[in-house]
């Protein structure tokens, strides 16, 4: 191994906090993970905002947190009616935990063209 | 009240200490020590003993007594029980009413409870097992400076454990290689990097060149990649006025977070900087140097989980709980017992993790669970099931060891936590899985895939010293 010539340059990416450093989620993949904040009680939200603003707290709120949501089709429908409407936004899903009054999850599902 | 006499000598303990009837009030605050008497001496006596040494008594009758209320202030042993699979100790059980103690006073609380009793000669050991502090003390107490709610809001982590690093090597390195050796764990995908706890103001770097660099380290790192970065900026002084200076400059070189020893500095000084803290929206990480010298012994000192609930009480936003897995010395139910008593809201009794109390810490705020040493991308999958969301795993030596560097060994880390945050979402076993979950995770990972060939073989498997009692 340690020959120096052998190494890869690792390159600084903009990664966008939780699952920045996994590939894009598949659909099925991001379904699954609407299932587990559902199945831990918490409430999926979707928020979006300009890549040059992502840094910021807040994002824009694509309607209301889905309060009482059990159907995974209809927040994944709201997820793609979000990236349609800002195609050049980022697009998060979160997970309100109004137990601890936090965010149980919270990841990018589709990235911004910018 | 009936008027006593006074009646000058050498009383026994028992006749006035030991007290099985007593129901504890929900004010009391209560005591579980492991008592291992000199042969000879009965259960209730050494028990007796210990209430009263630890309170009130001393070993002679005084005048001085009747001129209050001893039956008011005094401790009371009110239950003995066996140690499950050792016939030479038992538990001892004592209660303390809590005017005892002076309202949000870790440190005097301790020095009234492993005070001058730990050396008492009727005693071969004695070790503090537990503490029930009632609610109404708890409340006298500010605890972290922030907790974990604030902490994952100020740093956008949500979701998962937060991933760290103990700068390495632990001394030597000058300010400006120090805080590249930063720079590149930061930019690899970490969240935070870690002064080592003996890193505090050096001949070959002075705390104010490493705080610099490093704050230049951490912005540089947070604009590259988007995400919140800190480093514990380590305060731990000589003196408490060096240790706020050092504070305030770490908040001037725009740092979160600062860091400090809470059993080597002392629970007045650790106290003192978390109140600092809460006023300037700082947090504070805190270490445990010296710990095992009071907890390792199964029959001496002071148990971890007491550690633990004076640190929260104390205050700190992460406190180092040991990885189970890894290097150093850390039974897994044990470690789970403590790491919920800096967690939850409220934890009950549960011998099988060696909590003997139901304990309600109302709303004070929660703890980081910090598990550090030895661990690489292998125990990933056990840390994450054992320690859940709401810890910090740091990795030194599993980052900084990386044939390719900090920054690929940050990276390799990073994918294989959220690989296992994944799994463990879709309903993966990972501890079963582990080995599959790592190796799908390395296709898309050529850091991870080396990381994982680098650290194949290494284990820590020894003998843990101090187990939970069982029969």
């Amino acid at each position: 191994m340690a020959n120096m010539y052998e190494m890869g340059d690792f390159q600084t990416a903009e990664t966008l906090e939780t699952f920045g450093f996994l590939p894009p989620l598949t659909p099925d993949e991001i379904q699954d993970q609407i299932a587990y904040i559902i199945a831990q009680g918490w409430t999926p939200a979707i928020e979006h905002e300009h890549p040059s603003k992502s840094t910021n707290d807040y994002w824009t709120m694509w309607k209301l947190p889905f309060f009482g949501e059990t159907s995974l089709e209809n927040v994944l429908r709201e997820l793609e009616a979000c990236h349609r409407s800002y195609p050049d936004h980022h697009v998060r899903l979160l997970g309100y935990d109004n137990y601890t009054q936090s965010q149980g999850s919270a990841f990018v599902v589709f990235e911004g063209r910018g | 009240m009936s008027v006593k006499a006074y009646d000058a000598g050498v009383k026994e303990y028992r006749d006035m200490y030991w007290t099985p009837d007593y129901v504890p009030l929900d004010t009391d605050l209560l005591a579980c020590f492991k008592c291992t008497g000199q042969p000879g001496v009965p259960r209730e006596e050494v028990a007796a003993a210990v209430a009263a040494e630890s309170s009130t008594g001393t070993w002679s009758t005084v005048w001085s007594e009747l001129l209050t209320d001893l039956e008011y202030y005094k401790g009371r042993a009110y239950r003995i029980e066996d140690v499950p699979g050792d016939s030479e100790s038992f538990y001892a059980f004592i209660a303390y009413p809590i005017d005892l103690f002076e309202e949000g006073s870790i440190t005097n609380v301790l020095t009234s409870l492993v005070g001058n009793v730990f050396g008492f000669k009727a005693l071969k050991h004695l070790r503090l097992e537990d503490i029930r502090f009632p609610i109404a003390y708890i409340k006298t107490c500010m605890g972290p400076p922030n907790g974990i709610q604030v902490e994952r809001d100020k740093f956008n982590k949500y979701g998962r454990p937060l991933l760290g690093a103990t700068i390495k090597p632990k001394l030597g390195l000058s300010a400006k290689n120090y805080g590249r050796a930063v720079y590149e764990c930061l930019r690899g995908g970490l969240d935070l990097t870690k002064d080592d706890e003996n890193v505090n103001s050096q001949p070959f770097m002075r705390w104010r060149d490493r705080f610099e660099f490093v704050g230049e380290a951490i912005q540089k790192a947070q604009q590259e990649t988007g995400e919140r970065k800190g480093h514990y900026m380590n305060v731990t002084a000589p003196d408490p006025e060096q240790m706020y200076e050092r504070a305030e400059f770490a908040k001037e070189v725009g740092c979160p977070i600062i860091m400090h020893d809470f059993l080597t500095g002392g629970f007045t000084a650790n106290t003192g900087l978390a109140k600092w803290c809460r006023r300037n929206g700082m947090l504070l990480h805190i270490h445990r140097a010296m710990h095992a010298v009071i907890d390792r012994h199964p029959k001496h000192g002071i148990h971890f989980r007491v550690l633990a609930k004076c640190l929260r009480l104390s205050g700190g936003d992460q406190l180092h709980t040991g990885t189970v897995v890894g290097k150093l010395e850390g039974d897994r139910a044990s470690t789970l017992g403590f790491v919920d008593q800096l967690r939850e809201s409220f934890v009950p009794e549960d011998r099988a993790r060696g909590v003997f109390f139901d304990q309600d810490w109302g709303s004070m705020p929660g703890v980081f669970a910090v598990a550090s040493g030895g661990i690489h991308v292998w125990h990933m999958p056990a840390l994450v099931t054992i320690f859940g969301d709401d810890s910090c795993l740091q990795f030194g030596g599993g980052t900084q060891g990386h044939p390719w560097g900090n920054a690929a060994g940050a990276a390799a880390n990073r994918v294989a936590l959220e690989a296992c945050v994944k799994a463990r979402n879709q309903g993966r076993e990972l501890e079963k899985e582990s080995r599959d979950i790592l190796t799908e995770a390395a296709r898309n990972s050529p850091e991870l895939a080396i990381a994982m060939e680098t650290w194949k073989e290494i284990k820590f498997e020894f003998e843990t010293v101090d187990k939970l009692d069982v029969g």
